[in-house]
């Protein structure tokens, strides 16, 4: 296959690993069966494999694997884990706790119980390097509090919460605590007994497996938990689930997590190297660059920067490929990365993660997201460096601010014409 | 998102970059936009004396549409009248480059750069020819 140029933008997702589809492959045609039809052999090897896989996830979080449910990915888990317990505590209390730089699988579920009239939710401030304050969380837990949402690591930043500390105070408290742990997963440590964590989101596709799988790990015992159903059907995954396994997908995210599991000392430090080596380049070489999240409470892979007066769209249009003639014959590779910057959003504002951090409009529209993964490597990091180096050059010899900052003007005391 | 190819030629060759003096009273200077809403044109133009665009230079910090919608309208008010270059059209733009919905704002930016370019011109020559000669009027 032709390779498509370097992808850093591995907290959107990843590519399968190959030993992952290597173990998929016999389950599309000469494992097929059912894993819930008890009748044959067909249905028991599939069984078979789904208890394997379960095993596998489980393994990777500290958990016993009963107590993980297969889902279609994590967005349906942290609607399944919110709603479930909003719904099922509803007489014990409604009220969640949750932070401002939460995924929207998350804010927006909460707000759809907020309008349903079904929960009160308190959206926690975080600082300027976008962690919660504990002492404020302890202050926002009530007696009618059911549910804490904290994240573990964010999709934007990187910042990693004290999540350990988080489900201490939860657990102290007899609040059930949830974290969506996408992007921390088969990166940094996890267990949920040590961390006190009794739900927890995953999905197959940020650690090397494949897309439209997914685990909710819900404890089943010191304490219980208990939720109600958001899919209904044959009553699969203890009825909290229903629908028909996804086996060939457990199957990929059962060897993606063992995969994680066994590689992850030596690939997070990996990872740190590449992504200092990526930070410093950059530093060195340009002025006015501003690291956005925290400098070391921070995924190995992430690098998120604001490389002011330079609009991100049009930083992403210098690398990605759009410009056919310069990517095609020269031997230039398109760079995948994303930006924060309100034109490559859907709604046109800029990032709400920065936002939240107190990062100003001008500077997030600037912002690029580097997310470096398994298959970079030392040169697709130099090479990144030197491109995107000349590139911010190039496009702030364009840029009428950096002009102005360069003769001595205060951008902040200019009149802007503002539409 | 895909891009015409105007806008991508325009994005990576874009004409008449750079300025030109901003106090020469030929020279009118506009700058429309904000940091924080992500987009800011800087549009100088140099207009002789019968109120014809001699020269155009751009600088814009903003999406890729946003810079080729500057770089074009550099090209496109040259030689032009003042009276033409204010009869420009966002539209035009838009249709040039073939900007999506979404990118419209960006030609509004470059029509009303070339407003404000010539709107300066036009005060310096107030403050330059006019003024001189109602201060001369009022000394005699």
């Amino acid at each position: 296959m032709q390779r498509r140029g370097i992808y850093m933008d591995n907290h959107a997702t990843t590519p399968v690993d190959p030993r992952v589809l290597e173990a998929m492959l016999p389950y599309f045609t000469d494992v097929f069966g059912n894993a819930a039809s008890r009748s044959h052999g067909f249905g028991w090897e599939a069984e078979k494999a789904v208890d394997a896989g379960r095993e596998q996830v489980a393994r990777l979080i500290g958990a016993r694997a009963k107590d993980v449910l297969f889902t279609s990915g994590a967005t349906e888990s942290n609607n399944l884990a919110i709603r479930g317990v909003v719904d099922f505590y509803k007489d014990k209390g409604d009220h969640v706790i949750t932070q401002v730089t939460e995924h929207k699988a998350v804010l927006d579920t909460c707000r759809a119980l907020e309008r349903e009239g079904k929960a009160r939710v308190t959206y926690l401030p975080v600082d300027g390097d976008g962690r919660i304050d504990l002492d404020r969380l302890r202050e926002a837990i009530t007696d009618r509090t059911v549910l804490v949402s904290i994240m573990y690591a964010n999709n934007e930043i990187g910042t990693i919460q004290p999540i350990g500390e988080i489900g201490r105070q939860c657990r102290e408290r007899g609040v059930l605590f949830h974290t969506d742990a996408v992007q921390g997963a088969g990166k940094l440590p996890l267990d949920v007994d040590a961390m006190c964590i009794d739900l927890l989101s995953l999905t197959a596709h940020k650690l090397y497996g494949p897309k439209g799988i997914g685990a909710l790990y819900a404890r089943s015992k010191a304490p219980r938990v208990r939720l109600s159903p958001i899919i209904f059907g044959g009553g699969h995954e203890r009825g909290m689930r229903s629908g028909t396994l996804n086996v060939t997908g457990i199957v990929g995210f059962g060897a993606a997590c063992e995969i994680a599991r066994e590689s992850m000392a030596e690939e997070s430090a990996r990872l740190l190297g590449l992504r200092e080596r990526l930070h410093e380049g950059i530093f060195s070489q340009l002025d006015e660059v501003y690291l956005n999240g925290h400098p070391q409470h921070r995924l190995p892979g992430n690098l998120n920067v604001s490389f002011a007066f330079v609009e991100g769209e049009s930083l992403l249009m210098g690398l990605n490929g759009s410009v056919n003639a310069i990517a095609v014959g020269n031997g230039v590779a398109p760079i995948a990365v994303s930006s924060g910057s309100a034109c490559t959003s859907a709604t046109l504002e800029p990032s709400y993660v920065l936002k939240a951090l107190g990062v100003g409009d001008d500077l997030a529209h600037t912002s690029i997201r580097f997310g470096l993964g398994r298959f970079n490597t030392v040169e697709d990091v130099d090479y990144v460096l030197e491109r995107v180096v000349s590139e911010v050059r190039r496009l702030r010899e364009l840029s009428p601010l950096y002009e102005m900052v360069k003769e001595g003007i205060d951008l902040k005391s200019v009149a802007w014409q503002r539409e | 998102m895909a891009y015409s190819d105007k806008v991508l030629d325009h994005y990576s060759n874009p004409r008449n970059v750079g300025a030109l003096p901003k106090d020469d009273p030929d020279v009118g200077t506009g700058v429309v936009g904000a940091p924080e809403c992500g987009d800011v044109m800087k549009l100088q133009l140099r207009i002789s004396d019968d109120g014809v665009v001699e020269d155009a230079k751009f600088k814009t910090f903003g999406c890729g549409s946003a810079i080729a919608s500057s770089s074009y309208v550099t090209e496109l008010v040259k030689g032009k009248t003042v009276d033409e270059a204010m009869a420009i059209k966002n539209v035009h733009i838009v249709q040039e480059l073939s900007l999506p919905p979404v990118k419209i704002h960006c030609s509004v930016l470059a029509e009303d750069g070339i407003k404000a370019a010539i709107a300066d011109w036009k005060k310096k020559r107030v403050d330059a020819v006019e003024a001189p000669r109602a201060a001369a009027a009022a000394s005699k």
